[in-house]
């Protein structure tokens, strides 16, 4: 089971046990706010064509694309993350990366996903 | 001051109660209101002028001027910015409060709401004046009508002395750990905010520990435990946060008589959610709030003194509404008239309604009357009138008009 679909299952609380006036005294919670189930469209990187030159490292507006420090190479893309707004497969400059339609996956991750 | 009822509410304060009273002046509802600004001393204020609420907030502002409170005193350029500045001060856990009218407090609308839904015990005199359009400056109850689903307590006060002590009251009925709500004080334009009338002021340390300080469940300056306030909530939980607040509108309810009763311990007045006036037996009654409430009186007491059963019954707590207390006092008079003093075009007005509801399967006619609209005035002698009309029971249903040419 992807961590999304455990996200939908997790157990809400009721209104008796909830901060009042909607607080959130909770720190982090943006965190387990998995946006990637918003996503429609999935963005397929071709590593033979990606040049790193990090372009789209940059324009996501999500920072779902990682850069590892002692590898500097571009990252996986953080499916939990990434609401497939398309932009990196936009700003690359080698075609690089496809947009593809989310269905046809599944629940499953590309090989060059990141994992979490 | 003839008026057998006001005796012990303006010029004179009973015995023993003094010893908690500073003086009694002459004062106009708005007046009496910065007075009691004055003695709870708010953390902030932030206001904008609109007519008839500017003299209490003009006052108030004097009194930052002059060095009277410590408040910090923000004049913004606008309604809606004065209840958003009230809402940040508020959630940063300041005791704050503001005042307003009619399209001041439509133009406030959007964050009133936001207001009860962060939960923030912002006090709030309103001076009822008519919504626009026509515009118009003068009393009827559309403004405050208009919020009664806008998630704060509202009071509503007949005359001067009943505002400022409702302002006090407000402060510990908002800041109660169970309750958390906003609180709006009713207050007739002009009739009552610019009539000038004795008020018995308490002595400001008595309202200071009757107050006491504010203790706030969250608050945005405690570094130690931050928290966010007015974050969004989707539908996986925005539905749990509103029954929260019908639940604290339950706990008002539950509270507001021990808060009133500490007030009354202080001030030697009563304060009950509703008040009767002459109603044990009465054949007739009149149902109303804020000053047509004491106009009211006198008729009763005048018709009393010829014999005929009529009394009052005047509603100071109209959100939350306790219906079944409401049920429990009208249920054995056989005539009731609802006096609204603004419309819900369309439908049943505002008082009406509520009193329909409360009384669904009783014997009693319950008549509806709208009057007063854009100040115009209620005369004794129209009040007189109704009353004949409700003892005879020869009133049409449907809505029924007061002092108004057909």
């Amino acid at each position: 089971m992807s961590s999304i679909s455990k996200h939908r299952k997790e157990k809400k609380k009721g209104w008796k046990d909830i901060p009042i006036g909607g607080a959130i005294t909770e720190q982090k919670t943006s965190l387990k706010n998995k946006t990637g189930s918003w996503r429609a469209i999935r963005p397929v990187l071709n590593p033979k064509k990606c040049t790193q030159c990090m372009m789209c490292v940059y324009y996501c507006p999500e920072n779902s694309i990682h850069i590892d420090n002692d590898n500097p190479e571009r990252g996986g893309i953080d499916l939990d993350y990434c609401k497939g707004c398309g932009l990196c497969a936009n700003v690359c400059p080698v075609n690089a990366i496809t947009m593809e339609e989310e269905s046809v996956f599944g629940n499953k991750k590309g090989k060059n996903d990141k994992e979490k | 001051m003839t008026k057998k009822n006001s005796k012990s509410k303006t010029e004179f304060v009973k015995p023993s109660f003094a010893k908690h009273y500073e003086t009694t002046k002459p004062l106009s509802g708005a007046y009496a209101v910065s007075e009691a600004m004055r003695q709870i001393d708010p953390d902030v204020v932030a206001a904008y002028p609109i007519t008839p609420q500017t003299p209490i907030v003009e006052r108030f502002s004097q009194f930052v001027a002059d060095g009277k409170v410590k408040t910090e005193f923000v004049p913004v350029e606008s309604e809606h910015s004065a209840m958003s500045a009230v809402v940040g001060a508020s959630a940063a856990g300041a005791r704050a409060m503001t005042a307003t009218s009619s399209v001041g407090l439509a133009l406030m609308f959007e964050v009133v709401n936001a207001a009860s839904g962060m939960r923030l015990p912002i006090v709030m005199p309103v001076v009822n004046r008519a919504l626009s359009s026509p515009i118009n400056i003068h009393c009827d109850h559309s403004d405050t009508m208009a919020c009664r689903d806008a998630g704060w307590i509202q009071l509503y006060s007949e005359n001067p002395q009943e505002a400022y002590e409702h302002t006090i009251l407000a402060i510990r009925l908002a800041e109660h750990k169970d309750i958390q709500l906003p609180v709006m004080i009713a207050q007739d334009g002009f009739i009552t905010s610019h009539a000038v009338e004795n008020v018995s002021l308490l002595k400001d340390k008595v309202v200071r520990k009757f107050i006491g300080k504010r203790k706030p469940i969250h608050s945005l300056l405690l570094s130690k435990k931050p928290v966010t306030f007015g974050a969004l909530e989707l539908p996986d939980y925005f539905f749990e946060t509103k029954r929260q607040q019908q639940y604290a509108m339950e706990m008002a309810l539950k509270h507001y008589d021990n808060i009133a009763k500490e007030l009354s311990e202080l001030t030697g007045n009563n304060y009950p959610m509703f008040e009767q006036y002459r109603l044990g037996d009465a054949e007739a009654a009149l149902i109303a709030l804020n000053s047509s409430a004491g106009t009211i009186k006198k008729v009763v007491d005048e018709m009393r003194k010829e014999g005929k059963k009529v009394g009052l019954l005047k509603i100071r707590l109209f959100r939350p509404f306790n219906y079944s207390q409401v049920s429990t006092l009208l249920r054995k008079i056989p005539n009731i008239g609802v006096l609204d003093r603004s419309y819900s075009f369309g439908a049943n007005p505002p008082v009406y309604s509520e009193i329909l509801s409360a009384l669904p399967s009783s014997k009693s006619n319950v008549f509806s009357f709208v009057y007063g609209l854009g100040g115009r005035e209620l005369y004794e002698s129209q009040i007189r009138e109704t009353f004949e009309k409700l003892l005879k029971g020869k009133i049409k249903k449907g809505i029924n008009h007061i002092g108004l040419r057909e």
